[in-house]
């Protein structure tokens, strides 16, 4: 059964979500999500390369052969990485500083080799880009919740603005046992509703 | 600046204890989950880890200082990093499967899994935003960038071992359905990282 274009986009944000149904691209997941403002940020690079990335290779699939197709893939995800360090070095410096090494980590984040090796090398150019751009949207979404609930948790703050007035943030959230700690109860909760509806996807952490 | 043993000294405790790069950085992340299973492949992940960090930080180090500053292309760092750690892990497993036919059925099966670890790319980098200041001399550079890589390694076998003993024991305890497998992994992870924090603040 073909899969229409919405569906190709809208997999990513629930059967195949990649950082709470697939276990991918944790790292950053988890590096980046101290505070929302990091997390969007964050999420726009990924979505970027992710979409971009899925495009290029999706149209020069003919052109790789077979042996040497993970390189050709890294390079082509690299170029676009390097984009994205440019284009936050020349307009968004703060953005870049607090992001940090996690930048140019962009290019092993194991969603987006991922998706070229099990999607783009594969699919038309159309499928592979809306695969992408779900993808993206889905790993922004859970880096996004991540993100809420450790900077609410921690500093009492959303964006900078106070949220939780009365109460003593808990600054473990902000370190790191606290990210880790989130992502564990995040996943429980998505496992009991998958159990619940009766799937039983074997969870198999790590990216290959 | 020459190279200095308290500066060494410092990077060691560093990158094995205090900035662990598993507890506290959140590098590496995948294979911390993904091997931490038993604890025998854990040690032989760590051993192709800590091998593949070093030698990888060597070839990017000379082929930073060598080739992409006097060439002045330093922005193609990412892109010649990632095809160079790549190529060289390629190369190491040919080697070792042509050479060491024993050494490869022990460590040869993690080396495909290495190339796409965020660690080792992040070593890289970090050794030529650390030491690539004005002020270090050509040896301290180099020398505190293989010590950085080599003890990241370390830190990062160090949690994987103690990771995979946990998880031998946890297969025996009654853990709520939904949190079974990786969820619990993780609440492990964030217990122990809570204990690395008492490292910060160990300084000389």
């Amino acid at each position: 059964m073909k899969r229409t274009l919405f569906q190709e986009f809208s997999k990513g944000l629930s059967v195949s979500n990649p950082v709470f149904g697939l276990v991918l691209g944790l790292c950053p997941a988890l590096a980046v999500s101290t505070s929302v403002s990091n997390a969007i940020g964050m999420s726009a690079a990924v979505i970027f390369v992710l979409t971009c990335s899925n495009i290029i290779i999706s149209s020069i699939k003919r052109l790789i052969p077979k042996e040497i197709r993970l390189p050709c893939f890294i390079v082509v995800i690299a170029t676009f990485v390097t984009i994205v360090e440019l284009v936050l070095h020349a307009y968004f410096p703060n953005l870049r500083t607090s992001l940090g090494i996690f930048v140019p980590l962009i290019v092993v984040n194991c969603i987006i080799l991922g998706r070229a090796e099990a999607f783009a090398c594969r699919n038309t150019v159309m499928r592979s880009m809306f695969d992408g751009l779900g993808m993206g949207v889905g790993f922004s979404f859970s880096l996004i919740i991540i993100s809420v609930i450790r900077e609410v948790l921690g500093t009492g703050e959303i964006l900078g603005i106070p949220v939780l007035a009365k109460a003593e943030p808990a600054l473990f959230f902000v370190l790191a046992p606290g990210a880790l700690f989130t992502l564990g109860v995040l996943i429980a909760i998505s496992n009991h509703f998958r159990y619940k509806r009766g799937q039983t996807v074997k969870l198999k952490g790590g990216c290959h | 600046m020459d190279v200095n043993f308290n500066k060494i000294l410092t990077i060691i405790i560093s990158m094995v204890f205090v900035n662990n790069f598993i507890l506290s950085k959140f590098l590496g992340l995948c294979p911390f989950i993904g091997v931490s299973r038993r604890t025998k492949p854990a040690l032989s992940m760590g051993a192709a880890v800590i091998f593949v960090m070093t030698g990888s930080s060597i070839i990017t180090w000379l082929l930073y200082r060598y080739i992409l500053v006097p060439f002045h292309v330093e922005y193609l760092r990412t892109v010649s990093f990632i095809l160079v750690i790549a190529t060289f892990v390629q190369f190491v497993e040919m080697f070792t499967l042509k050479n060491f036919p024993a050494l490869y059925e022990t460590l040869g099966i993690y080396l495909p899994l290495i190339t796409t670890n965020c660690a080792v790319l992040g070593v890289a980098v970090l050794n030529i935003n650390d030491f690539f200041m004005e002020g270090y001399s050509v040896l301290a550079s180099f020398s505190y960038s293989v010590i950085q890589a080599f003890f990241a390694g370390v830190g990062f076998t160090l949690a994987l071992f103690l990771m995979s003993a946990i998880r031998e024991r946890l297969d025996l305890a009654e853990i709520p359905e939904c949190f079974k497998g990786v969820p619990i992994a993780f609440i492990v992870a964030s217990l122990m990282s809570l204990a690395f924090m008492g490292f910060t603040g160990f300084r000389f």
